[in-house]
């Protein structure tokens, strides 16, 4: 589970990006969370990830507590995120299977654990057979698929997608988001932040929406209210 | 660290080290030469010292006895010229036996072997304890009553310990700056090749692995660059020693320097080398992967 309250982040140069953000996202939930440039979309996943921590208020992610965080706790914490980037920062020198087994022998897993589990989640996201391609040698859908699998390689309770389709083609792009609807029905808690709303608005899904640092609406059923910039 | 992880650690130390083979290769060699200097500097000290400790054990300087001495008188000196300090032992020499000597020294010359001894003074072999006191041992023992002059080789003496004593400052002055260039290059080369993988440090840190995990590579590549620099130099500094070693006893004007057999001196220098060697790799990486992994 995860949790905000009254979150506040400001940042070293005087920017106020988060002002008293309340938020909770249960085990196994699927939300989008849109907002237009500069509302706070990217301060609150440098929050979820542990990469900043709030000024302000408390964030409970998975039973960790980030808003005081041991550098020993820190790698436990992220170990229960996986995170999915627009521009998917995928290591161009190795290949699709070296991709996941890199975080997974990042975390510690034994060869035998990687034998078993890196097929697995290569058959998820439907790139079996392009284990042993080098990123480039993949389309833009492809490459977001491996950061997917990357992400989801280590088994992490949550994943969190930051413009997962923002270079994607709009069929790609919603082949994408179900790939991601499938990976939360299996129980994985997805969040996704997006400001395609059309994409959205596909989907019965719970939309936070954020504008000036402050959550604006939270509801189910595509975005509600005001518009949603690139 | 478990197995899998170390064979990880050592594989990717491995590449990373011939992934940017220039900068391995500067890093090594900067290594040889440092380790180099100090070990020649610091083996001239040691066979200065070596020197030094020799002629103090075969050291001696003589005391002649006034000619208006007879022999009996001169045998009663022994006692005044032991009680001063700084003297090990002093022998007496008659007239006689210092001739003999001097006519064995010289068989081959047949106008020495007829000398009246009368020629030739009593003495007094007098060795030392600590050769660099030589000076003020010579001036107390002339100014002993009947004691005539006294022979020393002072400027060898001397000549030894300023050798040593400036092979010693220069290979401690060395050796203190070539260690923090050292550091300070083998450290460069690790910050490019943590510069050049800071996207997978940054994937390594997302997926939460520790920092002593990623640390790990890093310090692998700085203690291959600096274990292969030390082996390298070691070679090198053999080669080197027992070329000097054979040109000094082919030498005719060097033949009083006796230089130390390398087989009494590998083992510290190979263990100092591999030491160096290690704490200036190990070091260099550290220092350079300690600011990727703040936060």
């Amino acid at each position: 589970m995860i949790r905000l309250k009254d979150v506040e982040m400001e940042y070293d140069n005087g920017t106020q990006a988060i002002r008293g953000i309340t938020l909770t996202i249960e085990d196994g939930e699927f939300i989008f969370l849109v907002g237009p440039s500069g509302a706070g979309k990217s301060t609150i996943i440098k929050l979820l990830t542990g990469e900043v921590e709030p000024s302000q208020g408390r964030i409970m992610i998975n039973g960790f507590s980030v808003s005081n965080i041991s550098d020993k706790q820190l790698p436990l914490m992220r170990r229960t995120v996986g995170v999915i980037f627009q521009d998917f920062r995928l290591i161009e020198k190795k290949t699709v299977h070296d991709n996941l087994a890199f975080v997974m022998r990042a975390v510690g897993s034994s060869e035998k654990e990687l034998r078993k589990r890196i097929p697995y989640v290569l058959k998820l996201v439907g790139l079996e057979k392009k284990a042993t391609h080098y990123p480039t040698e993949l389309s833009g859908g492809e490459q977001q698929r491996v950061a997917i699998a990357r992400a989801l390689v280590n088994n992490p309770t949550t994943i969190i997608a930051d413009e997962p389709t923002g270079n994607l083609d709009p069929e790609r792009s919603l082949e994408l988001m179900q790939l991601l609807v499938k990976i939360n029905s299996l129980g994985t808690t997805v969040v996704v932040v997006t400001h395609e709303k059309d994409l959205v608005d596909r989907f019965e899904k719970r939309v936070v929406t954020i504008d000036g640092g402050r959550i604006v609406n939270d509801s189910v059923g595509g975005y509600v209210g005001g518009h949603i910039h690139g | 660290m478990g197995k899998h992880n170390f064979r990880y650690f050592f594989h990717e130390g491995i590449s990373n080290m011939f992934s940017h083979g220039f900068m391995s290769f500067a890093a090594i060699g900067i290594t040889v030469a440092c380790l180099l200097i100090m070990g020649t500097f610091t083996l001239v000290a040691v066979n200065a010292d070596q020197q030094l400790k020799d002629m103090e054990k075969d050291n001696e300087m003589l005391a002649y006895v006034d000619d208006s001495y007879t022999t009996e008188q001169a045998r009663m000196l022994q006692k005044e010229i032991e009680a001063q300090p700084n003297v090990a032992s002093a022998t007496f020499i008659t007239k006689e036996e210092a001739m003999k000597e001097f006519q064995q020294k010289y068989a081959d010359e047949t106008l020495f072997q007829d000398l009246d001894p009368a020629i030739l003074r009593d003495r007094y072999a007098i060795k030392t304890v600590d050769i660099q006191l030589t000076g003020k041992t010579k001036a107390a023992v002339e100014k002993i009553g009947g004691i005539a002059s006294v022979t020393a080789y002072e400027e060898i003496s001397d000549g030894l310990i300023t050798v040593r004593n400036i092979a010693t400052v220069v290979c401690m002055t060395l050796i203190v700056i070539l260690l923090i260039v050292s550091v300070f290059i083998i450290s460069n080369t690790i910050k490019l090749t943590t510069f050049d993988r800071r996207e997978e440090i940054a994937i390594m840190r997302m997926v939460g692995a520790t920092n002593s995990f990623i640390r790990w590579p890093f310090v692998y590549e700085g203690f291959m660059l600096g274990f292969t620099g030390a082996v390298i130099a070691f070679l090198l500094q053999w080669t080197l020693y027992e070329a000097v070693a054979r040109g000094v006893e082919s030498s005719d004007t060097l033949q009083l320097i006796s230089v130390v057999d390398f087989g009494q001196l590998w083992v510290p220098v190979a263990a100092t080398f591999l030491i160096a060697g290690i704490v200036i790799g190990v070091g260099g990486s550290l220092s350079a992967i300690r600011r990727f992994l703040q936060v």
